[in-house]
């Protein structure tokens, strides 16, 4: 019993940390329209920050240093998409490829850093929990985390900057008519879905004690997936019900793994199955679109008349 | 109120697609005229009204509106003083916000963190209660929800909400049914008029031309053939648009696009 609800904790504390980049895609994929391909990168750019300034005994402004960090990392990513006529999936990607040198660099050259005896966030919420409590320091604090950046995000959706930023993945000509730039919404979102998913790193980096140079590699994918999910479960709603509905993604997405860990499926898996996962939930409303299409093909192929004419012969 | 001084635009240089769309177009209108433009399909009207809202900037001459050089503004700096409304309906709103959210950024009140305020709310719904289309009902709908026609009405009430130095309309009824383009047509002069705004209007419909407005330009390849406003203009048939047009470009208007009626 107890280890089904370890599973059920940690898959939860899991997918509330990692919720936090599922918001930031909420809001650069769903919202502003631009996958963020250096959504890897600045993860693992806010749990090295993180876990450096809290190493040299800072912990709670090691949680602002990564979203500062994670918002110049979006600033470069706009910066090249907007101002200097790079593809918006090439600009994560070289931002990405790039944050894999400055990482390191901020690790002083080693691809791991320890954090067994910094203080933490999560250390700080161990010892005011105490000896009873202290096992749901990680829960508690990622559930602090996901609720202020819940409520932080649908008080800014709803601002007029908040309004122009989904104007602009919507349609950006509207914006330039109401007298706003939209590099200037391009910009901002970014910032702003960045430091949420340098913070999801800064906090999952800090709650395992340490980080290693690949710990957001094919986090995309994994957050995509669990945005995905949460659409289907939550179609309509306002913002709040949406946002926590990816959040919600995110858990279950955390959950079902766990289960599928349990009955043996192999850990490194992971990608495998949250690619699965993503490609099925684009791909199969663009399927069902065009499945009249196919099948009348079908139909009107040889190979169809015939099948269709022993049928008839067949009723006789 | 604005002046274009021998605009010239040529695109494709350099290449062998090379295309000189004006070759120093100079036109003055004044402040509170309305003015119908007509003209062959690639007679650079379009052009025109890129040129002036900036969403091209000419290769020489000025725009100037106010007696200020507008000329490099980029686009969204000039959409404070220009209001522009597209063929396409879908162009000026966007689908995935609410009536009331769109309203409110072309209202563009407050600083960048405001919220829609229930005074707002109110200046919304009493201004869209004027269109006559139960759009005041249905401020939390998406936009995406609308019938053409509506997100035209509602696209005219967004760009005419802080009433433009200049309105610019490029066969903004095109594409909607003839009932429809009618009621659009109907709220437009009665924006225009009630607002005392300068406008431009590109339009296909030769008679719409001649109804509205106190002044008619025709244009082909790139100049203004033809200009009329006052007494002479008042007795212009649809016919004698014709004749001009033919009398001037030396062709027939190509009347595939053209209603005629
Ligand atoms: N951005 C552009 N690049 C290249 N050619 C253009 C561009 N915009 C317009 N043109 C060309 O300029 C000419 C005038 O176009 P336009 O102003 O759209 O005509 P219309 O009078 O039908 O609105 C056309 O031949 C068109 O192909
Ligand atoms: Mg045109």
């Amino acid at each position: 019993m107890s280890a089904i609800l370890e599973m059920l904790q940690t898959a939860a504390e899991m997918g509330l940390i990692e919720g936090l980049t599922v918001l930031a895609l909420f809001l650069s994929y769903s919202m502003l329209g631009v996958c963020d391909l250096s959504t890897d990168g600045c993860f693992t750019l806010g749990a090295v920050v993180g876990a450096v300034v809290a190493l040299a005994g800072h912990p709670w402004l090691s949680i602002l240093a990564a979203m500062l960090a994670g918002i110049s990392s979006g600033f470069v990513t706009a910066f090249l998409q907007t101002r200097m006529g790079i593809n918006s999936l090439l600009a994560g990607i070289i931002v990405n490829t790039a944050l894999y040198s400055v990482n390191i660099a901020i690790l002083g050259g080693s691809s791991l850093i320890n954090l067994n005896k910094a203080d933490t966030v999560f250390s700080f919420f161990r010892s005011v929990l105490g000896e009873n409590g202290k096992s749901y320091a990680v829960l508690l604090v990622a559930l602090i985390a996901v609720a202020l950046a819940t409520a932080f995000l649908v008080l800014f959706l709803k601002t007029r900057l908040g309004l122009a930023v989904r104007a602009t993945g919507n349609n950006a000509d509207m914006v330039k008519s109401s007298s706003i730039n939209p590099i200037f919404t391009t910009t901002v979102g970014l910032c702003v879905s960045n430091a949420f998913t340098a913070l999801s790193g800064c906090l999952l980096a800090q709650s395992q004690k340490g980080a290693n140079i690949n710990i957001g590699s094919g986090l995309v994918t994994v957050a995509l997936a669990s945005l995905l999910i949460g659409g289907t479960f939550i179609r309509r709603g306002g913002l709040l019900v949406k946002a926590l509905g990816v959040v919600l993604g995110s858990i279950i997405f955390r959950l079902v793994y766990s289960l599928a860990l349990s009955l043996d499926m192999p850990a490194y898996m992971l990608k495998a199955v949250s690619s699965i996962i993503v490609i099925l939930a684009i791909s199969l409303p663009y399927l069902k679109e065009k499945f009249p299409e196919f099948r009348r093909k079908i139909e009107h192929s040889p190979l169809g008349k015939k099948l269709k004419h022993k049928g008839d012969t067949n009723d006789a | 109120m604005l002046d274009l001084k021998n605009i010239s635009k040529t695109f494709g240089k350099g290449t062998v697609n090379v295309h000189q769309v004006f070759g120093g177009l100079s036109l003055h209108i004044e402040k509170g005229d309305f003015v119908s433009i007509i003209g062959a399909n690639g007679a650079g009207k379009s052009t025109l009204f890129n040129v002036i809202a900036g969403s091209i900037i000419p290769d020489e001459g000025l725009v100037e509106l106010d007696g200020d050089d507008i000329t490099m503004l980029p686009e969204h700096v000039r959409a404070k003083t220009i209001g522009r409304l597209f063929q396409d309906p879908m162009r000026g709103s966007a689908p995935g916000l609410s009536i009331e959210e769109n309203l409110a950024l072309a209202a563009g009140r407050g600083g960048w963190f405001s919220h829609i305020t229930r005074a707002d709310r109110k200046a919304f719904r009493d201004r869209l209660a004027m269109l006559d289309m139960g759009l005041e009902d249905r401020m939390n709908q998406p936009v995406g929800l609308l019938s053409g026609g509506q997100r035209q009405a509602l696209t005219l009430m967004m760009a005419t909400f802080n009433p433009p130095k200049l309105l610019l309309l490029d066969e903004h009824t095109a594409a909607l049914d003839p009932a429809t383009a009618d009621k659009v047509m109907a709220i437009t002069d009665k924006t225009v008029k009630e607002n005392g705004l300068t406008c431009l209007m590109i339009t296909h419909n030769m008679t719409t031309a001649l109804e509205f407005g106190n002044r008619t330009l025709m244009m082909d390849r790139g100049r203004i053939i033809f200009d009329t406003c006052g007494e002479e203009r008042s007795k212009l048939t649809v016919p004698d648009l014709l004749d001009k047009f033919r009398e001037n470009a030396g062709k027939n208007l190509d009347n595939d696009r053209m209603l005629l009626s």
